[in-house]
């Protein structure tokens, strides 16, 4: 590899050779000559020359700042409000033992109230965020039976949903498996001055799991019939792909904690509304002390508020300069020509390899 | 063990020894799939394919698809199962073509045509003009009179001229009908492989009246693959058959060579499966116990409450199969891949196509190119590899007298020319001794010029300079010879041929001149083995000065001598000999013993210098390599002197000022070690300065040194950069190849002829330079080529190409499956 920085860019292998033209000889045990066989088809390789290395540098460097800055900003118009609620609507007297009273039959209504920071254009999105919560886990991700989903002639197919397969007697889950079984069922309603705020729940699934991977004739059944309920029931009139909490629940997070759309807040919000917020505390994340919240949030052009893009390019942005700024100090201070032979190892010392 | 075969009898020898049937097969159809499947799985890298691919079977703990792992597994297993099952095909075809050729053999007192595999030893086979030798025969009759046949061993040896062969003196003047009926036992060792002996014995049955032990000579024999040339018929008894034949022991696959790369990505497999265990026990005790604390609380799991017993298992194999990517399956085939591709490169280049011959370079082994980058040390054969091995006489002295001195070439010498038409009897005797000391064959070409076919290229240009010098050799039929000498006809009658060997250095010729009736003996030979046998009176100091000036040259020299035997002595030497050639045990050493009794009292009559020019490039070449930090051995037969002449012409070694040339030598085992230490300290102290440091040794010495001062020598050896080492045998060679490669250096070896063969072998890298000596060396090596010089950009520019794209893409294919896997683990 040493003598890599030495190499020339030209394609040519060892010019050392004859450079004439191959004359056609009669003989067959000569081979066919070709670029390809006599290793000469035009090749280039890049010497990474101080010049070059600086300039690549501050190109990249030009490039990335104003990226990162736009996307910061484009981050921060975003409003994101987050409540968290699991411990807080909790009664007090419960708290000891949080994991008996969501089991228990007890009302579990409990209301907030939230303050909008700053001016929120609509649409306003209203997602719920999940902590601890393993979606990825093997038994669980693969706990369900999309044949089942699309089609209603398969409405009998169960297999790899263990154990939410079919009821004790054998009658088929729709839709089975661990995932719908277990389906968030916290619900919220907003108002604001006393005033219900609609919140719009069509569209919140993706287009293509709609229309093609849930079934418009498929209907649930047998579903959250057995001893231990999981979460929400479905309503058995409704098509599976209508029933778009599922759609989104079922798109299963990569990551233990996760939001999910809830649903579109269709007005603006005006800076210093309150907003009551009146919800079911149904879902149990006690048992693995999982956190919930709240999550009201506006888009920008870039997605949501997230100022990670941003800083990463900034921070490139900031090395690249850094560096052809060093190396440019280097190259003026002491200099070296390219190719020095005398810098090999084995040069350096000589007499011992 | 002794074979006795009992010839043409049909009943006793049928089942003893194996029929001629050839097979080189590896597999049959039935255990072609359970063998090669175990060769594949004795690997360990497939193993481990297979273990993961097993496991993926296991639908509890796979993430992924089986067949995304079966799918390549098949493939890879698929393709080289394919490649050695071609591979075989192709031998079993070649075998069946073999093995079905008709031949006519004696069944029962008749000849009939039978196929080539139901030879059995015993059976008299008849061959004709320009068939192939089906296996190993002792020649009991030819269409000459004088029982002599010609075959061409190219297949066997590779050397491309015609070889003359005899019947034995029992046989000789037998008829064609007689051969038909032909009974006897011939008495000879146990199959081998050594293509240069054959010990046996003649006892033919009565009726045949001739009842004596008639020895028999690997000058007896045809040998399997050989071809008769020039003489109508020929018939042989088959003494091996099959797969005993020389030519069938020889045969054998060699140890397959690996390369520094290939070890490495083997350390590195290794290493990576420890980590990779390491990891999946770290990350499968962090997954059992989570499960155990942690996933009982995540309720919507739901997990069952007992658990089968294997469920400690689960974990920890579910990470191994997520982490088995990261040893790539990919690496052995692609690398495979593009070595062959190398191998083709190296072919395909133009610029390493001997103009002459037109011949391209060839790379019989495709799998080590990228060693060709990490040579360390580079031992070369001089005659024939830096040499041109094409003899051309230069110089002679003749009786005190230097010709070809001003002139260069004593051909034109005008001195030299004179003394011939007046016919000075010493000038005409040493070109008698020319002509006729030797074992040329003349053979007249259509056009009626005579060509020359000698074994040895030194005996050639010595004829061929007699002939430009008037005294042409004609013709040589069977023991008669004849020279034609300004015009008159010169008859001689060879009555015995002391064979040249590399042991005694010398051959001899006892000849009886027709027309007196004198016999006298004819000598030529190394100095050192023919001038120590002059006689008394005679003053060798100009001879010795001689020979001194031309290896000073770089010339060969040989010494020729003369001395006339009586009737009396000859035929009492004649028994002794004939005594020593039929003895079984140790028939060289006796033969050498008893020529020594008649090669005395020599009168020398010259000195010859034969020129063999350095090739193309060489000088440069050399220069190049020791550039970049390659170290040259020069390992070699000849002389020291003239192998220091040709070293300093080639750049080998620098002149005085700058270089120093050490010499160990001695012949005992107290001078061997004292200057092999003198040298050592000499080298120790040289080492930091700036100054080309070599040794010569000889054989004599570097034999007492390997013996004895084993450690000694290494050390000298790792510290010098050169040496030269003269005079030593094939074997020698070959341990001093070992010796460097003892001290882990990556070894070439570069060599053309046959004594370098076993070199070639040893060597990490074994290079054959397809010259005049035959195809033997190329055949036996590793990288053909046809001249030195290719060897720079054999090793600069293809090992270096080979070395850099191997490196690349073993680090890109592991550092992509390292990287995909670190995102699994992560």
């Amino acid at each position: 590899m040493n003598s890599n920085a030495a190499s020339s860019s030209t394609a040519n292998p060892d010019a050392a050779g004859s450079p004439d033209p191959p004359a056609p000889r009669r003989s067959s045990k000569r081979p066919k000559y070709s670029k390809f066989t006599q290793q000469e088809l035009p090749a280039c390789k890049p010497i990474l020359t101080p010049k070059w290395v600086i300039l690549t540098f501050l190109v990249v460097g030009i490039a990335f700042v104003p990226i990162g800055i736009t996307s910061l900003l484009a981050s921060r118009d975003v409003v994101e409000i987050v409540d968290r609620y699991e411990t807080d609507c909790i009664p007090v007297a419960n708290r000891t033992d949080k994991v008996a009273f969501i089991q228990s039959n007890a009302s579990k209504t409990c209301t907030r109230q939230i303050t909008v920071t700053k001016h929120m254009k609509r649409p306003v999105y209203v997602y719920y965020q999940l902590d601890n919560f393993y979606q990825n886990h093997r038994r669980y991700v693969k706990s369900r039976n999309d044949e089942q989903l699309k089609k209603r002639s398969k409405t009998s197919e169960t297999s790899q949903c263990e154990p939410e397969d079919t009821t004790p007697d054998g009658k088929p889950i729709v839709p089975c498996g661990l995932i719908a079984w277990s389906l968030f069922n916290d619900t919220y309603t907003f108002s604001r001055n006393k005033r219900q705020l609609t919140v719009n729940k069509n569209g919140i699934a993706w287009k293509s799991d709609r229309d093609h991977k849930f079934g418009k004739e498929v209907f649930p059944s047998n579903f959250q019939n057995g001893t231990l309920i999981g979460g929400a029931h479905l309503d058995e009139s409704i098509p599976l792909s209508k029933q778009e909490d599922l759609i989104v629940w079922m798109r299963t997070a990569a990551l233990p904690t996760f939001r999910k759309l809830y649903g579109k807040i269709e007005v603006d919000l005006e800076e210093n509304d309150i907003i009551d917020v009146i919800l079911e505390n149904n879902y149990n994340t006690y048992s693995f002390s999982g956190k919930k919240k709240l999550v009201l949030s506006t888009t920008s052009w870039l997605g949501g508020k997230n100022d990670f893009l941003g800083i990463a390019y900034l921070t490139v942005g900031g090395l690249c300069f850094f560096l052809a700024l060093s190396f440019t100090i280097v190259y003026l201070v002491k200099p070296r020509r390219l190719g020095d032979p005398s810098y090999l190892s084995w040069n350096r010392n000589p007499g011992g390899h | 063990m002794k074979r006795y075969i009992y010839i043409n009898d049909d009943e006793t020898s049928q089942d003893l020894y194996c029929a001629n049937r050839l097979s080189n097969r590896k597999y049959t159809l039935m255990n072609f799939l359970p063998k090669n499947l175990w060769e594949q799985f004795s690997r360990f890298m497939n193993q481990y394919f297979l273990l993961i691919a097993c496991l993926q079977l296991w639908s509890l703990i796979t993430p992924v698809n089986p067949a995304s792992t079966w799918g390549p597994l098949i493939f890879i297993f698929a393709v080289s199962a394919t490649k050695e099952a071609w591979d075989d095909y192709n031998r079993y075809l070649s075998d069946k073509k073999a093995n079905e050729k008709e031949v006519w053999v004696v069944k029962q007192g008749i000849k009939k045509l039978i196929q080539s595999q139901d030879i059995r030893v015993g059976n008299i086979v008849w061959l004709r003009e320009n068939d192939e030798v089906p296996c190993d025969l002792v020649l009991i009759g030819t269409s000459d009179p004088q029982g002599v046949c010609y075959v061409e061993t190219a297949a066997l040896d590779g050397e491309t001229d015609l070889k003359t062969r005899l019947i034995p003196a029992a046989c000789m003047g037998m008829d064609f009908e007689l051969l038909h009926k032909i009974k006897g036992v011939i008495e000879c060792p146990g199959p081998d492989k050594d293509i240069r002996r054959f010990d046996g014995n003649l006892r033919l049955l009565p009726p045949f009246i001739d009842n004596d032990v008639c020895p028999l000579t690997i000058k007896n024999t045809i040998l399997q693959s050989c071809y008769l040339r020039n003489t109508e018929w020929a018939c042989g008894v088959a003494v091996y058959t099959g797969n005993e034949t020389k030519l069938g022991m020889t045969r054998g696959i060699p140890e397959p060579k690996l390369t520094a790369v290939d070890a490495m990505i083997d350390k590195l497999t290794g290493a990576i499966f420890v980590f990779q265990i390491v990891v999946v026990i770290v990350l499968g005790t962090a997954g059992n116990v989570w499960k155990d604390t942690e996933a009982r609380k995540q309720w919507y799991v739901l997990y069952p409450q007992e658990f089968p017993w294997y469920e400690l298992l689960v974990i920890p194999l579910r990470f191994e199969l997520l982490c088995s990517i990261m040893i790539p399956i990919s690496i052995k085939v692609s690398l495979d891949l593009v070595k062959s591709l190398y191998a083709k490169f190296i072919d395909w280049d133009y610029e390493m196509i001997d103009p002459e011959t037109d011949t391209p370079s060839h790379a019989t082994n495709t799998a080590i190119s990228e060693d060709l980058a990490q040579v360390e040390y580079i031992l070369t054969d001089k005659t024939g590899t830096l040499t041109e091995n094409r003899m051309i006489f230069r110089r002679c002295c003749i009786g005190g007298i230097f010709y070809g001195n001003e002139t260069g070439d004593a051909l034109k010498d005008v001195g030299l020319l004179n003394a011939i038409t007046s016919g000075s009897p010493d000038v005409i005797r040493f070109l008698t001794v020319m002509a006729v000391c030797n074992t040329v064959i003349p053979a007249k070409s259509k056009a009626g010029a005579i060509l020359y076919k000698a074994q040895s290229q030194d005996e050639e240009a010595l004829v061929h300079a007699a002939a430009q010098l008037h005294m042409v050799l004609v013709n040589k039929n069977a023991s008669i010879l004849e020279i034609k000498f300004n015009g008159s006809v010169l008859q001689y009658e060879i009555l015995e041929t002391l064979e040249f060997t590399s042991d005694r250095k010398r051959m001899s010729v006892v000849v009886k001149d027709c027309h007196s009736g004198n016999i006298s003996l004819l000598s030529k030979g190394a100095d050192e083995a023919i001038l120590p046998y002059a006689h008394a009176g005679q003053q060798t100091r100009t001879f010795v000065e001689a020979v001194e000036q031309y290896s000073q040259l770089g010339l060969r020299t040989l010494c020729l001598a003369w001395r006339e035997v009586e009737e009396d002595e000859y035929q009492e030497w004649s028994l002794m000999f004939k005594e020593a050639s039929s003895t079984l045990i140790d028939r060289e050493w006796r033969i050498a013993e008893v020529c020594q009794r008649l090669e005395h009292d020599l009168k020398v009559l010259g000195v010859t210098a034969i020129e063999d020019r350095l090739q193309d490039g060489v000088p440069e070449t050399i220069e190049t390599l020791r550039k970049a930090g390659i170290n040259f051995w020069m390992l070699t037969g000849d002389k020291q002197n003239t192998a220091i002449q040709i070293a300093l012409s080639c750049n080998f070694i620098s002149p005085e000022p700058k270089g120093q040339l050490l010499s160990i030598d001695g012949k005992t085992e107290d001078e061997v070690c004292r200057s092999l230490e003198r040298v050592l300290l000499t080298m120790r102290i040289t080492t930091s300065e700036p100054k080309d440091v070599a040794f010569v040794v000889d054989g004599w010495a570097l034999e007492i040194a390997l013996k004895h001062y084993r450690k000694a020598f290494t050390e000298l050896a790792i510290l010098s950069r050169t040496a030269i080492c003269c005079r030593v045998t094939p074997s020698q060679k070959a341990q001093l190849v070992e010796l460097l490669k003892s001290c882990d250096y990556r070894t070439l070896a570069i060599g053309d002829g046959g004594n370098d063969v076993r070199m070639i072998q040893k060597a990490d890298i074994g290079v054959g330079i397809s010259g005049r000596e035959g195809l033997q060396a190329a055949r036996a090596a590793d990288y053909s080529i046809g001249k030195f010089r290719f060897l720079k950009r054999l090793i600069l520019v293809h090992g270096r190409y080979s070395y850099n794209r191997t490196a690349f893409l073993s680090q890109y294919s592991f550092y992509k499956s390292l990287l995909i896997c670190f995102i699994q683990i992560l």
